[in-house]
C-alpha cells in the first residue's frame, strides 16, 4: 500500500547543502506495523514528512495506494512527537479529536460521538471536555492517538510518538498502539530511535544508516503473540533481534568496538 | 474574601482624593480647583435631570453618547479591517513584502497631522472624526495581527494540513485563534489610542461631544468645567479598559492557563 523508490532529499544548495535521504527504498504491505530506526539526525523525520506530503522530496517517488504523493493524502493520519504543539490549546480535547472529521461528511452529533468513542478507546473517556494543557504528557499523546483513530486512516504515521514521556507511560502507549492496530487493522509506520521499542511493537524493523539515509537492513520480527511487556522482552528471539538491530544502528562504530 | 480584597485594592483612591482636596485648598489657585468643586461642576454639567432618568440631563445625552459611539465605531471598524489585512499580510510572504513598507510609512504619520486632510475631505462632522480614529488606531491592530499570523507554530499548521482541514477551517480554527493573543494586545493599545483621537478630533472641529465640551469650558474660562471633562475622560478610559480586560479574560482563558502550566 506504500511504496518508496529511491527517495532522496537535500536541504539547501551549494556547499552548505545537507543530504538527508540518500536513496531510500521501502515497501509496506496493508496491515503491517513497520518500525523505522536509525541514528539520531539520520533523516527519519524527513522521510516521514515526505510520506505525509508535508515536504516535497528532491528526488525519487512515493506511491500511496498506487498514487504518487503530491500533497497530503486522504486517509493518512500523523501522530507527532511533540503532542503539546500538535493538539490545539484553544479547543477542548473532544473538539481536537472531532475537528478533522468534518471532511468525512459527518454532522455535528456524529463527529462528537466518534470523538467520544475514540477517546474511550485510549482510556480518556472522561477527558473530552478538558483542555489539552490540563492533561499530563502521556494523556495528551493518548488524545492525539485518539484523533488519529477517529480519523479512520488507512495509514497512520507516528514520529517518535513516545520520545517525550516517562518509561512507564511509554510501555502503556506501546501496548495501546498494538491494541489499536489489532482492533482497526490499520497500517502503521512508526519512527523511533528506541531499538527495544522497534522490536517490541514492530512486525518489521527497518534500519536506516546515518545521513544521507539508506535502508541498511529490513528485519522481520518473529515473536510469539500477543506481545507482553515482560514475557516478550525476555524471549530469546527478542534479545537476539534487539542485539542485531543495535549493531546495525551503530554501524561501523559498533563493529569496530566488537572486533577491537 | 473577594470583597475584602477588592476593597483592599481600592483603598488608595479615597486617600488620593483627600490629599488632593487638602492640597488644592491650601494652594488656593483657581487653575487647580479642589475635587469637591470639580465634582460639583460635573453634577451641574451632566446630572441635573429628573430622578426618573437617573438625573442624567440633556447636555449629558447630547454630548457623551455621540463621543462614545464614534470612539467604539472607529475602533471596531479599525479592528475588523486591521485583523483582516493583518492576517493577509501575515500569511502571504508576497503581500507582506509588497505592502509592509507602505504600512510602516503610513504608521509613522502622527494621526493628528491628518486632521486637516480629513477636515478638507469630509468637513466638520462625525465622518471626519471616525476617519481620524480609524486611521490612527488601525496600525497596532494590523501589525500585531500580521505578527501573530506569521509566527504560528509550524506543527499546528502541519497538523492542520495532515488532517485535511479546508482553507476556511485553517483560518478560523487554527490561524485566527493562534494569533488571538497578539491581536488582543494590539486591540488594547488601540482602544486607549481611540480615546485620545476621539478627543483630539472633537477639539479641532465638532458641534457636540466630550471634546467639544472641553473646548467650550476652556473658551469660557470655566476651569472646573475643564477639569470635569478631563475627569470624565479618565473615567471613560478606565471603564473601557475594564470591559476590554473582562472580554479578553474570557476569550483568552486557554492562553493564560496554558502558559501557566507549561
Amino acid at each position: 500500500m506504500l511504496e518508496i523508490h529511491n527517495l532522496t532529499h537535500t536541504y539547501g544548495t551549494g556547499p552548505g547543502a545537507h543530504e538527508a535521504l540518500g536513496g531510500v527504498d521501502l515497501k509496506v504491505a496493508e496491515g503491517e506495523l513497520v518500525c523505522i530506526v536509525g541514528p539520531s539526525g539520520c533523516g527519519k523525520s524527513t522521510l516521514l514528512r515526505s510520506i505525509a506530503g508535508l515536504l516535497r522530496p528532491t528526488g525519487g517517488e512515493i506511491l500511496f495506494q498506487g498514487d504518487p504523493v503530491e500533497r497530503t493524502p486522504d486517509n493518512l493520519a500523523v501522530v507527532f512527537q511533540d503532542y503539546s504543539r500538535s493538539l490545539f490549546p484553544w479547543m477542548s480535547v473532544a473538539d481536537n479529536v472531532a475537528l478533522p472529521l468534518r471532511r468525512k461528511g459527518m454532522d455535528g452529533r456524529q463527529r462528537r460521538q466518534a470523538a467520544l468513542d475514540a477517546l474511550e478507546q485510549v482510556d480518556l473517556a472522561g477527558a473530552g471536555g478538558k483542555y489539552p494543557w490540563e492533561l499530563s504528557g502521556g494523556m495528551q499523546q493518548r488524545a492525539s492517538i485518539a484523533r488519529a483513530i477517529a480519523y479512520r486512516p488507512t495509514l497512520m504515521l507516528m514520529d517518535e510518538p513516545f520520545g517525550s514521556v516517562d518509561a512507564q507511560t511509554r510501555e502503556d502507549l506501546e501496548d495501546l498502539v498494538l491494541r489499536v492496530r489489532a482492533k482497526h487493522g490499520m497500517t502503521i509506520l512508526l519512527i523511533t530511535h528506541d531499538i527495544d521499542e522497534s522490536v517490541y511493537v514492530g512486525d518489521r524493523v527497518i534500519v536506516l544508516s546515518k545521513a544521507p539515509a539508506k535502508v541498511v537492513s529490513d528485519l522481520r520480527v518473529q515473536l510469539p503473540g500477543p506481545r507482553d511487556q515482560i514475557t516478550t522482552r525476555e524471549h530469546p528471539g527478542f534479545v537476539q533481534l534487539r542485539a542485531e538491530v543495535g549493531r546495525l544502528v551503530r554501524g561501523r562504530q559498533g563493529q569496530a568496538a566488537s572486533t577491537g | 474574601m473577594i470583597v475584602l480584597r477588592r476593597i483592599g485594592r481600592l483603598w488608595l483612591v479615597p486617600v488620593v482624593i483627600v490629599v488632593w482636596e487638602l492640597a488644592t485648598r491650601a494652594l488656593g489657585d483657581d487653575s487647580f480647583p479642589p475635587p469637591s468643586t470639580i465634582a460639583g461642576r460635573m453634577r451641574e454639567m451632566w446630572l441635573t435631570g429628573p430622578p426618573s432618568r437617573l438625573w442624567i440631563n440633556d447636555s449629558a445625552i447630547a454630548n457623551i453618547p455621540p463621543s462614545v459611539v464614534r470612539l467604539l465605531g472607529g475602533w471596531l471598524a479599525a479592528a475588523l479591517a486591521g485583523v483582516t489585512l493583518g492576517l493577509l499580510l501575515g500569511r502571504s510572504a508576497l503581500l507582506s513584502r509588497l505592502f509592509e513598507p507602505i504600512v510602516h510609512f503610513l504608521r509613522a504619520i502622527p494621526p493628528p497631522m491628518l486632521l486637516s486632510f480629513f477636515l478638507a475631505l469630509f468637513a466638520i462632522g462625525p465622518e471626519m472624526q471616525v476617519a481620524t480614529i480609524i486611521f490612527g488606531v488601525i496600525w497596532p491592530i494590523l501589525i500585531n495581527s500580521a505578527d501573530g499570523a506569521r509566527t504560528i507554530d509550524r506543527q499546528h499548521l502541519d497538523t492542520a494540513l495532515v488532517f485535511g482541514l479546508s482553507r476556511g477551517q485553517r483560518l478560523w480554527r487554527v490561524i485566527l485563534p493562534s494569533a488571538t493573543p497578539k491581536i488582543f494586545a494590539g486591540l488594547r493599545v488601540s482602544l486607549s489610542l481611540a480615546l485620545i483621537l476621539m478627543v483630539i478630533s472633537e477639539l479641532v472641529g465638532s458641534t457636540e461631544g466630550i471634546g467639544y465640551q472641553l473646548l467650550d469650558a476652556r473658551r469660557s474660562y470655566d476651569r472646573p468645567g475643564v477639569w470635569a471633562t478631563i475627569v470624565i475622560l479618565g473615567v471613560l478610559g478606565f471603564l473601557l479598559n475594564s470591559a476590554f480586560l473582562a472580554v479578553e479574560r474570557r476569550v483568552l482563558s486557554w492562553h493564560r492557563t496554558a502558559k501557566q502550566t507549561t
